[in-house]
């Protein structure tokens, strides 16, 4: 009797874990974040198309695999058959993977040409990885001449349990990167030190910073918001704390904050001057 | 000793007799013997393993929760680093050589290796590059934290510990190189009369391909660090772009060895598959041909489709269509295997004792990494996960489930013919289980955090990624110490198992069931059977 109860103990306390973790689980994200450009969009379907070949193809394989698991056991007395060559059906599961990978490869090949397709940028802007954080030099277009670095925002107290988490823990930055709402953006990545990766998954967007050598890839962002990915290349003890967060704004809010950054680079170019004039001053 | 042919009355008290000139230690620092050096082989495949392990469960305890709890970043690089190089290096590959080194000169009906001496080298090697690795832990700024790839130029930012990797790597190279030309030399001359090629057993010729792969490959992975060392040292520029070198060019070099590397795990246990699946069967394997075929298909094509693990690089477009078409080819050879294993099965007469369960698994989900692979293969698809949780998903279901499954398989298997003892079924039954349940369930949901956007290498995370590490961590716990009733099993079955029968397997038609009785003598086909 009291087996029963422990068993029914056990079995309910199960029961209530596992739908806690399904639950949790179902909260957490388990898909590609939703996409921002018209490249992340093509990932997405890319990948869900292939998903779904692929799962048909699992239920063929499988479903041969475990009826055979199921039917022809020795303990149900079922004799082992002896074929074991057939040239045809050989011939037949080589023609046809290859012929859905034929199908695969049409629009696989697609995306790709417009991935790399980085002509006619509205804005380039020069990303420079460091360990551990990141510089924004806009070389062309509007906003020219802005540069700035931009490193993890997150207090090390968070970060080492003194403090709660904050939302935003580990994917906040204090100098976020803006640009323009529906405006083809190029990024020249290149590395200062060691190689890191410059990503925004919501971009679809990634790419190695290497130093030394310059590599490009573009966005459109379509919509106003802020985006926020993280290195994603091996770079030293920090690399788990070098967050990227781009903030896409409409063309009007665009130019205004342009036009703050140029008077904040004005301001700071002319510090040096004032001083030197004041240091001038004084000693006369 | 007389010809072991048909030596199936001698009880295994005569045997001592025959372990060469030393007893103790000495007889196994001096073997030439074949059975003796797979032994040691397995065993320090299994010490590795642990060794490998223990460093996942430190990876899986500070990634648990987010934040930073239980060691500092520096040392969480040097964890995955050495986890990486230790479970590729230390644990998978010499197993299967520890397979090789025992069935090859049975299945082929040869009396030994065919450098025997050069035998005992090829292992000897192996405990003294492990030192060198784990060493470098005690080294001023502790193991390289590089990861496994050791790219360029942060190789160069690592203390004299990396220097100690370059040299355990040197090793490990010369090791498998002496051990694949051993497995060539055997397999090529000293098969039994009539063991033409097309009648080998399926591990024989996987191992001959695998053979080739290392010769080809080692050497290269060895250029690659020695390039790294001399750009440390010697004032080289081979990888820094200030001196007119290229970093990118060292990812070249290291995916060159890398890819064949990965059919280097792949292939031997796909061999160890073709073997216990057909067995349980009962029944021949099936397309024996076209399997011999695929998996030359296999490795021939493993050595054009290196750059799929660059697409992030920005390589021309030319480039990234070309290793794309070449990579997603992959899948019809491999396709070719599974589709044979299933048919090989269809209409048999199965029972599922635990090294059929253990290939189950693997053919379940093994094909299940093969599928994330072919999504990889996809450079569009690769650029959003390249480098992250969905990259270790995906070689973990080939390597630490596909290689290791395989792995417990062949030990399961020809355990009653290493040792003469059976191994406690019930409790094989409960390690599959323990296994299968707990590593999907470390692996499975990094899937879902990689999809979502979790780097790799990182010993900290956002906060949406906790649930999949947690779940992740629970099941790499009860995974590792599952692996403790797998060695409970393999001791008790030595120690205290049921005498085996010579052929324990029903379907087994190999030469080791046939012609050799349980244990293998010490010494086996002194006389070459002939084979109809």
């Amino acid at each position: 009797m009291a087996s029963n109860w422990v068993r029914y103990l056990a079995v309910s306390v199960a029961g209530v874990a596992g739908l806690a973790a399904a639950g949790l689980a179902l909260a957490a994200p388990w898909n590609l974040q939703p996409a921002v450009t018209k490249i992340a969009a093509d990932i997405h379907s890319l990948h869900e198309y292939v998903m779904i070949l692929v799962t048909i193809i699992f239920c063929g394989v499988f479903g041969a695999m475990f009826y055979s698991v199921y039917a022809h056991r020795k303990d149900k007395g079922h004799k082992a058959a002896q074929f074991h060559e057939s040239t045809t059906v050989e011939v037949l599961w080589t023609v046809i993977p290859l012929v859905i990978l034929v199908i695969i490869a049409w629009p696989a090949t697609k995306v790709v040409i417009a991935q790399k397709d980085t002509s006619q940028a509205d804005l380039t802007i020069k990303v420079t990885g460091y360990q551990w954080k990141w510089g924004y030099d806009y070389v062309k277009g509007e906003g020219e001449g802005i540069h700035f670095l931009s490193q993890l925002a997150t207090p090390r107290d968070q970060i080492e349990g003194r403090k709660p988490k904050g939302e935003h823990y580990l994917l906040e930055v204090d100098n976020e990167l803006v640009v323009p709402v529906n405006k083809k953006v190029r990024i020249l990545a290149t590395g200062g030190d060691v190689i890191h990766a410059w990503w925004v998954p919501a971009f679809g967007a990634k790419q190695d910073a290497i130093p030394g050598f310059i590599r490009d890839i573009h966005f459109r962002a379509e919509r106003t918001g802020v985006f926020r990915g993280q290195c994603t290349e091996l770079c030293g003890k920090d690399h788990g704390y070098m967050p990227i967060v781009v903030r896409v704004v409409s063309a009007d809010e665009y130019t205004k904050w342009v036009g703050e950054q140029k008077s904040k680079a004005a301001a700071a170019a002319g510090e040096p001057k004032k001083i030197a004039v004041a240091a001038k001053t004084a000693r006369q | 000793m007389s010809a072991v042919v048909d030596s199936h009355g001698h009880g295994h008290e005569h045997h001592h007799d025959h372990h060469g000139g030393y007893s103790g230690i000495m007889r196994w620092i001096t073997t030439t013997n074949h059975k003796d050096i797979g032994t040691l082989y397995l065993w320090f495949s299994f010490i590795m393993f642990l060794v490998g392990g223990a460093m996942a469960m430190v990876i899986r305890l500070e990634l648990f929760s987010p934040g930073l709890q239980w060691v500092n970043p520096d040392f969480f690089n040097q964890m995955t680093t050495m986890h990486g190089l230790i479970m590729v290096f230390g644990a998978i590959m010499p197993a299967f050589v520890g397979f090789a080194n025992w069935l090859i000169p049975m299945q082929i009906g040869a009396p030994d290796m065919a450098f025997a001496r050069m035998n005992n080298w090829s292992f000897w090697i192996l405990p003294f590059a492990a030192s060198l690795l784990v060493i470098s832990f005690f080294m001023p700024g502790g193991a390289p934290g590089v990861g496994w790839t050791m790219y360029a130029p942060l190789t160069v930012q690592m203390g004299i510990g990396m220097d100690f990797t370059i040299f355990a790597v040197h090793l490990l190279g010369m090791s498998s190189i002496m051990g694949s030309i051993n497995i060539i030399t055997t397999i090529l001359n000293l098969r039994a009369p009539g063991m033409t090629l097309m009648r080998m057993p399926l591990f024989c010729w996987t191992w001959l391909i695998t053979a080739y792969l290392l010769v080809a490959a080692m050497p290269v992975l060895a250029g690659a660090v020695t390039m790294t060392l001399t750009d440390r040292h010697f004032g080289t520029s081979f990888f820094n772009a200030a001196g007119g070198g290229d970093p990118v060019l060292y990812q070249h070099i290291f995916w060159f060895f890398g890819h064949p590397e990965v059919y280097i795990i792949a292939l031997p246990a796909f061999g160890v598959i073709s073997q216990v699946i057909p067995a349980f069967s009962r029944k021949p394997l099936f397309g024996y041909a076209s399997m011999v075929y695929a998996t030359s298909a296999i490795a021939i094509l493993s050595f054009i489709v290196w750059a799929h693990h660059m697409y992030t690089v920005g390589m021309p477009v030319t480039g990234q269509l070309f290793f794309m078409y070449a990579t997603t080819l992959i899948a019809v050879p491999t396709g070719v295997k599974v589709f044979n294993w299933v048919a090989t099965m269809w209409k048999g007469a199965l029972s599922f004792e635990t090294p059929m369960l253990f290939a189950i698994g693997f053919l379940f989900l093994f094909t299940l990494g093969g599928f994330t692979g072919l999504v990889l293969s996809l450079a569009a698809v690769d650029i959003q996960l390249h480098d992250t949780y969905y990259v270790v998903a995906h070689f973990h279901y080939v390597m630490a489930i596909g290689a290791v499954f395989a792995g417990f398989a062949g030990i399961y298997f020809w355990l009653p013919k290493w040792t003469g003892r059976m191994y406690d079924e019930k409790l094989g039954k409960w390690h599959f289980w323990l296994s299968t349940i707990f590593i999907n369930m470390t692996f499975f949901v990094q899937h879902f955090s990689g999809l979502a956007g979790m780097p790799r290498r990182v010993p900290d995370y956002p906060l949406m990624f906790e649930t999949w590490n947690k779940i992740s961590s629970i099941g790499a716990f009860g995974f590792g110490l599952s692996q403790f009733l797998f060695l409970y099993i393999v001791l008790k079955a030595i120690r205290s198992g049921e005498k085996a029968k010579d052929k324990q397997w029903e379907g087994a038609d190999s030469l080791e069931w046939t012609h050799l009785p349980s244990p293998a003598p010490y010494h086996s086909f002194e006389t070459q059977p002939v084979i109809k």
